[in-house]
Protein backbone atom coordinates (compact mmCIF):
# COMPACT_ATOMS: atom_id res chain seq x y z
CA UNK A 1 0.00 0.00 0.00
CA UNK A 2 2.36 2.33 0.97
CA UNK A 3 4.72 1.68 -2.25
CA UNK A 4 1.43 2.45 -4.38
CA UNK A 5 1.25 5.92 -2.28
CA UNK A 6 4.93 6.42 -3.13
CA UNK A 7 4.46 6.06 -6.73
CA UNK A 8 1.75 7.76 -7.03
CA UNK A 9 3.47 10.99 -5.32
CA UNK A 10 6.42 10.86 -7.88
CA UNK A 11 4.35 10.35 -10.69
CA UNK A 12 1.86 13.34 -9.26
CA UNK A 13 5.22 15.45 -8.56
CA UNK A 14 6.69 14.61 -11.89
CA UNK A 15 3.76 15.89 -13.99
CA UNK A 16 3.74 19.34 -11.59
CA UNK A 17 7.40 19.81 -12.55
CA UNK A 18 6.19 19.37 -15.79
CA UNK A 19 3.49 21.58 -16.20
CA UNK A 20 6.11 23.94 -14.51
CA UNK A 21 9.09 23.28 -16.86
CA UNK A 22 6.21 24.06 -19.61
CA UNK A 23 5.14 27.03 -17.96
CA UNK A 24 8.63 28.51 -17.92
CA UNK A 25 9.42 27.53 -21.50
CA UNK A 26 6.17 29.38 -22.37
CA UNK A 27 7.21 32.17 -20.87
CA UNK A 28 10.50 32.28 -22.36
CA UNK A 29 9.28 31.92 -26.26
CA UNK A 30 5.81 33.01 -26.12
CA UNK A 31 5.79 36.60 -27.98
CA UNK A 32 4.14 38.92 -25.32
CA UNK A 33 2.55 39.45 -21.89
CA UNK A 34 -1.08 37.88 -22.07
CA UNK A 35 0.22 34.80 -23.87
CA UNK A 36 3.26 34.35 -20.63
CA UNK A 37 0.60 35.01 -18.14
CA UNK A 38 -1.32 31.99 -20.08
CA UNK A 39 1.59 29.86 -19.67
CA UNK A 40 2.45 30.87 -16.02
CA UNK A 41 -0.75 30.88 -14.75
CA UNK A 42 -0.79 27.08 -16.11
CA UNK A 43 2.25 26.43 -14.32
CA UNK A 44 0.52 27.75 -11.22
CA UNK A 45 -2.66 26.01 -11.30
CA UNK A 46 -1.95 22.88 -12.50
CA UNK A 47 1.90 22.75 -11.44
CA UNK A 48 1.12 23.63 -8.16
CA UNK A 49 -2.23 21.39 -7.97
CA UNK A 50 -0.26 18.53 -9.18
CA UNK A 51 2.26 18.72 -6.48
CA UNK A 52 0.45 19.60 -3.36
CA UNK A 53 -2.04 16.24 -5.03
CA UNK A 54 0.96 14.12 -4.88
CA UNK A 55 2.47 14.99 -1.34
CA UNK A 56 -1.16 14.13 0.31
CA UNK A 57 -0.27 11.24 0.73
CA UNK A 58 2.79 12.13 2.41
CA UNK A 59 1.33 14.32 4.50
CA UNK A 60 1.34 14.55 8.50
CA UNK A 61 -2.21 13.63 9.02
CA UNK A 62 -5.20 15.26 7.84
CA UNK A 63 -4.31 18.92 9.15
CA UNK A 64 -0.95 19.06 7.40
CA UNK A 65 -2.98 17.50 4.07
CA UNK A 66 -5.81 20.16 4.83
CA UNK A 67 -2.71 22.91 5.14
CA UNK A 68 -1.38 21.84 1.85
CA UNK A 69 -5.01 22.10 0.32
CA UNK A 70 -5.30 25.93 1.40
CA UNK A 71 -1.93 26.73 0.07
CA UNK A 72 -2.74 25.35 -3.55
CA UNK A 73 -6.05 27.46 -2.98
CA UNK A 74 -4.46 30.59 -1.96
CA UNK A 75 -1.97 30.22 -4.71
CA UNK A 76 -4.93 30.02 -7.00
CA UNK A 77 -6.53 32.88 -5.51
CA UNK A 78 -3.93 35.38 -5.83
CA UNK A 79 -2.38 34.13 -9.16
CA UNK A 80 -5.89 34.88 -10.85
CA UNK A 81 -5.52 38.35 -9.38
CA UNK A 82 -2.39 38.89 -9.60
CA UNK A 83 -2.60 37.94 -13.88
CA UNK A 84 -5.96 40.15 -13.80
CA UNK A 85 -4.01 43.18 -12.83
CA UNK A 86 -1.26 42.41 -14.89
CA UNK A 87 -2.95 41.89 -17.78
CA UNK A 88 -5.03 45.55 -17.18
CA UNK A 89 -2.37 47.24 -16.74
CA UNK A 90 -0.42 45.99 -20.26
CA UNK A 91 -3.74 46.28 -22.23
CA UNK A 92 -3.60 50.12 -20.48
CA UNK A 93 -0.14 50.30 -21.12
CA UNK A 94 -0.81 49.23 -24.89
CA UNK A 95 1.67 47.16 -26.94
CA UNK A 96 5.09 47.90 -26.63
CA UNK A 97 7.97 48.10 -29.17
CA UNK B 1 19.80 13.75 -4.59
CA UNK B 2 19.66 15.97 -1.16
CA UNK B 3 23.04 17.95 -2.22
CA UNK B 4 22.31 17.71 -5.69
CA UNK B 5 19.52 19.93 -4.56
CA UNK B 6 21.83 21.98 -2.47
CA UNK B 7 24.39 22.78 -4.84
CA UNK B 8 21.31 23.51 -7.39
CA UNK B 9 19.62 25.97 -4.59
CA UNK B 10 23.91 27.22 -4.07
CA UNK B 11 24.20 27.81 -7.78
CA UNK B 12 21.00 29.77 -8.23
CA UNK B 13 22.09 32.11 -5.40
CA UNK B 14 25.23 32.74 -6.42
CA UNK B 15 24.26 33.24 -9.80
CA UNK B 16 21.33 35.60 -8.95
CA UNK B 17 23.36 38.03 -6.74
CA UNK B 18 25.41 38.42 -9.65
CA UNK B 19 22.85 38.93 -11.93
CA UNK B 20 21.53 41.84 -9.16
CA UNK B 21 24.67 43.70 -9.24
CA UNK B 22 25.12 43.72 -12.83
CA UNK B 23 21.20 44.35 -13.96
CA UNK B 24 21.71 48.17 -15.31
CA UNK B 25 17.72 48.40 -15.21
CA UNK B 26 16.50 49.45 -11.00
CA UNK B 27 13.24 47.18 -11.82
CA UNK B 28 14.93 44.11 -12.94
CA UNK B 29 17.67 44.25 -10.36
CA UNK B 30 15.06 44.76 -7.96
CA UNK B 31 13.10 41.93 -9.22
CA UNK B 32 16.54 39.73 -9.04
CA UNK B 33 16.86 40.69 -5.19
CA UNK B 34 13.04 39.68 -4.46
CA UNK B 35 13.87 36.08 -6.15
CA UNK B 36 16.95 35.86 -4.40
CA UNK B 37 15.63 36.55 -1.01
CA UNK B 38 13.46 33.65 -2.16
CA UNK B 39 16.01 31.36 -2.86
CA UNK B 40 17.55 32.37 0.49
CA UNK B 41 14.65 31.45 1.73
CA UNK B 42 14.68 27.42 0.90
CA UNK B 43 18.58 28.01 1.72
CA UNK B 44 17.79 28.61 5.03
CA UNK B 45 15.19 25.74 5.44
CA UNK B 46 18.12 23.22 3.87
CA UNK B 47 20.34 24.30 6.53
CA UNK B 48 17.13 23.60 8.86
CA UNK B 49 17.19 27.19 10.12
CA UNK B 50 13.18 27.65 9.86
CA UNK B 51 12.85 30.85 12.08
CA UNK B 52 16.07 32.62 10.39
CA UNK B 53 13.78 31.33 6.62
CA UNK B 54 10.25 32.74 8.25
CA UNK B 55 12.29 36.11 8.47
CA UNK B 56 14.06 36.01 5.31
CA UNK B 57 10.78 35.41 3.31
CA UNK B 58 8.74 38.18 5.25
CA UNK B 59 11.07 40.93 5.70
CA UNK B 60 14.00 40.21 2.97
CA UNK B 61 12.08 39.09 0.51
CA UNK B 62 8.61 41.20 0.79
CA UNK B 63 9.23 43.88 2.68
CA UNK B 64 12.78 44.90 1.58
CA UNK B 65 10.91 44.22 -1.92
CA UNK B 66 8.10 46.89 -1.68
CA UNK B 67 10.28 49.48 -0.19
CA UNK B 68 12.90 49.02 -2.90
CA UNK B 69 9.90 49.07 -6.09
CA UNK B 70 8.50 52.18 -4.08
CA UNK B 71 12.07 53.68 -4.49
CA UNK B 72 12.70 52.54 -8.02
CA UNK B 73 9.05 53.91 -8.96
CA UNK B 74 10.33 57.55 -7.44
CA UNK B 75 13.70 57.24 -9.47
CA UNK B 76 12.27 56.31 -12.59
CA UNK B 77 12.20 59.66 -14.04
CA UNK B 78 16.16 59.95 -13.37
CA UNK B 79 17.54 56.46 -14.35
CA UNK B 80 17.84 57.02 -18.01
CA UNK B 81 20.27 59.95 -17.14
CA UNK B 82 21.70 58.19 -14.20
CA UNK B 83 22.99 55.03 -16.24
CA UNK B 84 23.71 57.18 -19.16
CA UNK B 85 26.43 58.08 -16.57
CA UNK B 86 29.57 55.63 -16.50
CA UNK B 87 32.26 56.52 -13.65
CA UNK B 88 35.93 56.67 -15.07
CA UNK B 89 38.33 54.16 -15.16
CA UNK B 90 39.74 54.74 -11.67
CA UNK B 91 36.86 54.68 -9.62
CA UNK B 92 35.42 51.34 -11.07
CA UNK B 93 38.92 49.63 -10.69
CA UNK B 94 38.77 51.28 -7.01
CA UNK B 95 35.18 50.03 -6.58
CA UNK B 96 36.18 46.55 -7.95
CA UNK B 97 39.34 46.07 -5.87
CA UNK B 98 37.42 46.95 -2.27
CA UNK B 99 34.36 45.11 -2.85
CA UNK B 100 36.77 42.11 -4.13
CA UNK B 101 38.92 42.83 -0.76
CA UNK B 102 35.82 42.73 1.68
CA UNK B 103 34.19 39.67 -0.60
CA UNK B 104 37.96 37.31 0.00
CA UNK B 105 38.25 38.79 3.49
CA UNK B 106 34.83 37.04 4.60
CA UNK B 107 35.34 34.00 2.66
CA UNK B 108 38.78 33.71 4.25
CA UNK B 109 37.39 34.09 7.77
CA UNK B 110 34.17 32.02 7.08
CA UNK B 111 36.24 29.00 5.11
CA UNK B 112 39.23 28.82 7.33
CA UNK B 113 39.49 25.69 9.26
CA UNK B 114 39.66 27.21 12.88
CA UNK B 115 38.26 24.29 14.50
CA UNK B 116 34.43 24.45 16.06
CA UNK B 117 33.36 27.72 16.37
CA UNK B 118 32.33 29.15 19.72
CA UNK B 119 28.73 28.00 20.92
CA UNK B 120 26.52 28.53 23.60
CA UNK B 121 24.02 26.37 22.63
CA UNK B 122 24.51 23.94 25.39
CA UNK B 123 24.26 26.71 27.90
CA UNK B 124 20.69 27.91 26.02
CA UNK B 125 19.52 24.46 26.16
CA UNK B 126 20.89 23.66 29.92
CA UNK B 127 18.27 27.27 30.87
CA UNK B 128 15.73 27.19 28.39
CA UNK B 129 13.30 25.45 31.04
CA UNK B 130 13.47 28.30 33.18
CA UNK B 131 12.07 30.62 30.11
CA UNK B 132 8.96 28.16 29.81
CA UNK B 133 9.10 28.70 26.13
CA UNK B 134 9.53 25.76 23.95
CA UNK B 135 11.31 27.27 21.12
CA UNK B 136 14.99 28.19 21.50
CA UNK B 137 15.17 30.59 19.10
CA UNK B 138 12.40 32.80 20.98
CA UNK B 139 13.65 32.07 24.26
CA UNK B 140 17.32 33.61 22.72
CA UNK B 141 15.39 36.38 21.51
CA UNK B 142 13.30 37.59 24.46
CA UNK B 143 14.91 36.00 27.24
CA UNK B 144 18.90 35.49 27.05
CA UNK B 145 19.08 38.26 24.39
CA UNK B 146 16.20 40.47 25.41
CA UNK B 147 17.73 43.37 24.95
CA UNK B 148 19.07 43.01 21.01
CA UNK B 149 15.05 42.70 20.28
CA UNK B 150 14.02 45.48 22.45
CA UNK B 151 17.08 47.80 20.17
CA UNK B 152 15.71 46.26 16.99
CA UNK B 153 11.75 47.05 17.79
CA UNK B 154 13.31 50.74 18.74
CA UNK B 155 15.54 50.95 15.58
CA UNK B 156 12.44 50.22 13.40
CA UNK B 157 10.95 53.24 15.26
CA UNK B 158 13.82 55.26 14.30
CA UNK B 159 13.16 53.96 10.21
CA UNK B 160 9.67 55.15 10.27
CA UNK B 161 10.95 58.45 12.08
CA UNK B 162 13.50 58.38 8.93
CA UNK B 163 10.55 58.01 6.14
CA UNK B 164 8.22 60.34 8.11
CA UNK B 165 10.93 63.41 8.10
CA UNK B 166 11.12 62.47 3.85
CA UNK B 167 7.71 64.73 3.45
CA UNK B 168 7.76 67.96 2.56
CA UNK B 169 7.09 70.99 5.10
CA UNK B 170 3.70 71.47 4.00
CA UNK B 171 2.19 68.19 3.92
CA UNK B 172 3.93 67.00 7.73
CA UNK B 173 1.50 65.04 9.26
CA UNK B 174 -0.27 64.63 6.54
CA UNK B 175 -1.19 61.22 5.30
CA UNK B 176 1.27 58.86 3.68
CA UNK B 177 1.18 57.81 0.09
CA UNK B 178 -1.12 58.49 -2.70
CA UNK B 179 -4.93 58.13 -2.14
CA UNK B 180 -5.49 54.73 -3.70
CA UNK B 181 -8.37 54.76 -6.08
CA UNK B 182 -9.48 50.92 -7.52
CA UNK B 183 -12.60 50.03 -8.68
CA UNK B 184 -14.82 49.20 -5.81
CA UNK B 185 -16.07 46.14 -7.85
CA UNK B 186 -12.99 44.91 -9.38
CA UNK B 187 -10.76 42.24 -9.33
CA UNK B 188 -8.09 44.07 -6.85
CA UNK B 189 -10.56 45.38 -4.46
CA UNK B 190 -12.15 41.94 -4.10
CA UNK B 191 -9.31 40.29 -2.89
CA UNK B 192 -8.53 42.73 -0.55
CA UNK B 193 -11.84 41.70 0.72
CA UNK B 194 -11.31 38.30 0.74
CA UNK B 195 -7.54 37.56 1.86
CA UNK B 196 -7.20 39.82 4.90
CA UNK B 197 -9.43 37.77 6.60
CA UNK B 198 -7.13 34.47 6.19
CA UNK B 199 -4.09 36.88 6.29
CA UNK B 200 -4.65 37.95 10.20
CA UNK B 201 -5.55 34.56 11.23
CA UNK B 202 -1.97 33.29 9.57
CA UNK B 203 -0.50 36.52 11.36
CA UNK B 204 -1.80 35.62 14.42
CA UNK B 205 -0.82 32.28 14.24
CA UNK B 206 2.65 32.30 13.13
CA UNK B 207 2.98 34.58 16.21
CA UNK B 208 1.55 32.78 18.90
CA UNK B 209 3.40 29.68 17.23
CA UNK B 210 6.18 31.12 18.11
CA UNK B 211 6.29 30.44 21.60
CA UNK B 212 7.15 26.89 20.73
CA UNK B 213 7.98 26.24 16.77
CA UNK B 214 9.32 28.72 14.26
CA UNK B 215 7.54 31.61 13.83
CA UNK B 216 7.18 34.74 15.66
CA UNK B 217 6.33 38.60 16.65
CA UNK B 218 8.44 40.36 13.53
CA UNK B 219 6.96 37.53 10.92
CA UNK B 220 3.44 37.58 12.09
CA UNK B 221 3.69 41.51 12.02
CA UNK B 222 4.60 41.86 8.68
CA UNK B 223 1.48 39.69 7.27
CA UNK B 224 -0.69 41.50 9.56
CA UNK B 225 0.99 44.77 8.20
CA UNK B 226 0.67 43.39 4.47
CA UNK B 227 -3.26 42.83 4.90
CA UNK B 228 -3.33 46.28 6.35
CA UNK B 229 -1.05 47.68 2.85
CA UNK B 230 -3.73 45.70 0.29
CA UNK B 231 -6.60 46.90 1.71
CA UNK B 232 -5.05 50.57 1.44
CA UNK B 233 -4.11 49.51 -1.98
CA UNK B 234 -7.45 48.50 -3.05
CA UNK B 235 -8.59 51.96 -1.89
CA UNK B 236 -10.81 50.32 0.87
CA UNK B 237 -8.70 51.50 3.87
CA UNK B 238 -6.85 55.29 3.91
CA UNK B 239 -3.62 55.47 5.88
CA UNK B 240 -3.89 57.68 9.16
CA UNK B 241 -2.48 61.10 9.48
CA UNK B 242 0.90 60.43 10.82
CA UNK B 243 0.12 63.82 13.14
CA UNK B 244 -2.51 61.48 14.80
CA UNK B 245 -2.14 61.12 18.96
CA UNK B 246 -3.56 57.90 19.34
CA UNK B 247 -1.25 56.57 16.05
CA UNK B 248 1.58 57.73 17.45
CA UNK B 249 0.81 56.25 21.06
CA UNK B 250 -0.20 53.13 19.77
CA UNK B 251 3.62 52.96 17.56
CA UNK B 252 5.55 53.65 21.11
CA UNK B 253 3.25 51.92 23.11
CA UNK B 254 4.95 48.17 22.28
CA UNK B 255 8.89 49.08 23.37
CA UNK B 256 7.50 51.21 25.98
CA UNK B 257 5.90 48.38 27.69
CA UNK B 258 9.08 46.38 26.94
CA UNK B 259 11.31 48.54 28.56
CA UNK B 260 8.61 48.90 31.72
CA UNK B 261 8.85 45.33 32.12
CA UNK B 262 12.63 45.12 31.98
CA UNK B 263 12.79 48.41 34.17
CA UNK B 264 10.90 46.29 36.64
CA UNK B 265 13.10 43.58 35.83
CA UNK B 266 15.55 46.03 38.43
CA UNK B 267 13.65 45.96 41.54
CA UNK B 268 12.56 42.51 41.05
CA UNK B 269 15.38 40.44 39.91
CA UNK B 270 18.04 42.40 40.08
CA UNK B 271 18.77 43.41 36.17
CA UNK B 272 17.47 45.33 33.30
CA UNK B 273 15.38 42.65 31.10
CA UNK B 274 15.63 39.72 33.65
CA UNK B 275 12.44 38.36 34.77
CA UNK B 276 11.33 37.32 38.14
CA UNK B 277 11.51 33.51 39.04
CA UNK B 278 8.31 31.70 37.62
CA UNK B 279 7.18 34.74 35.68
CA UNK B 280 9.16 34.73 32.83
CA UNK B 281 6.49 32.94 29.91
CA UNK B 282 4.05 35.28 31.50
CA UNK B 283 6.26 38.24 31.14
CA UNK B 284 7.33 37.62 27.88
CA UNK B 285 3.78 36.85 26.66
CA UNK B 286 2.83 40.27 28.07
CA UNK B 287 5.76 41.83 25.44
CA UNK B 288 5.08 39.86 22.91
CA UNK B 289 1.43 40.97 23.07
CA UNK B 290 2.30 44.35 23.19
CA UNK B 291 4.78 44.33 20.79
CA UNK B 292 2.77 42.67 17.97
CA UNK B 293 0.60 45.55 17.20
CA UNK B 294 3.06 48.57 17.10
CA UNK B 295 5.20 46.63 14.96
CA UNK B 296 2.38 45.79 12.56
CA UNK B 297 1.70 49.69 12.30
CA UNK B 298 5.43 50.53 11.87
CA UNK B 299 6.05 48.14 9.21
CA UNK B 300 2.84 48.92 7.48
CA UNK B 301 3.71 52.71 7.85
CA UNK B 302 7.12 52.36 6.60
CA UNK B 303 5.64 50.41 3.45
CA UNK B 304 3.01 53.31 3.14
CA UNK B 305 5.88 55.81 2.91
CA UNK B 306 6.27 59.55 3.25
CA UNK B 307 3.16 62.24 3.83
CA UNK B 308 2.43 63.09 0.83
CA UNK B 309 -0.98 65.13 1.52
CA UNK B 310 -2.64 66.59 3.67
CA UNK B 311 -5.33 65.44 6.19
CA UNK B 312 -8.35 66.41 4.12
CA UNK B 313 -7.45 64.90 0.93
Amino acid sequence: MSAALDLFTVVAVAAGAFFFLAGTVGLLRFPDVFTHLHALSKADNLGLGLVVLGLLPQANGLLAGLKLFAIWLLALLVGAVVSQLIARAARRAGPRA
Amino acid sequence: MIDALNAGIALLVLGLAIWTIVARDTFAAIVGFVAYGLLLTLAWVALRGIDVALTEAAIGGGLTGVLLLRAAAKLRRTEAASNAERPGLPTRLAAAIVAGGVAVALAIVVLAPAGPAPTLVPEVAANIAATGVGNPITAVLLAFRAIDTLLEAIVLLFALIGVWSLAPDRVWGGRPGPRYRADPDGILAYLARLLPPIGIIVGIYIFWIGADAPGGKFQGATILAAMWLLAMMAGLADAPPVSRRRLRVALVAGPAVFIAVGAAGVATAGAFLAYPEGLAKPLILVIEWALLPSLALTLGLIMAGAPQRPEDR
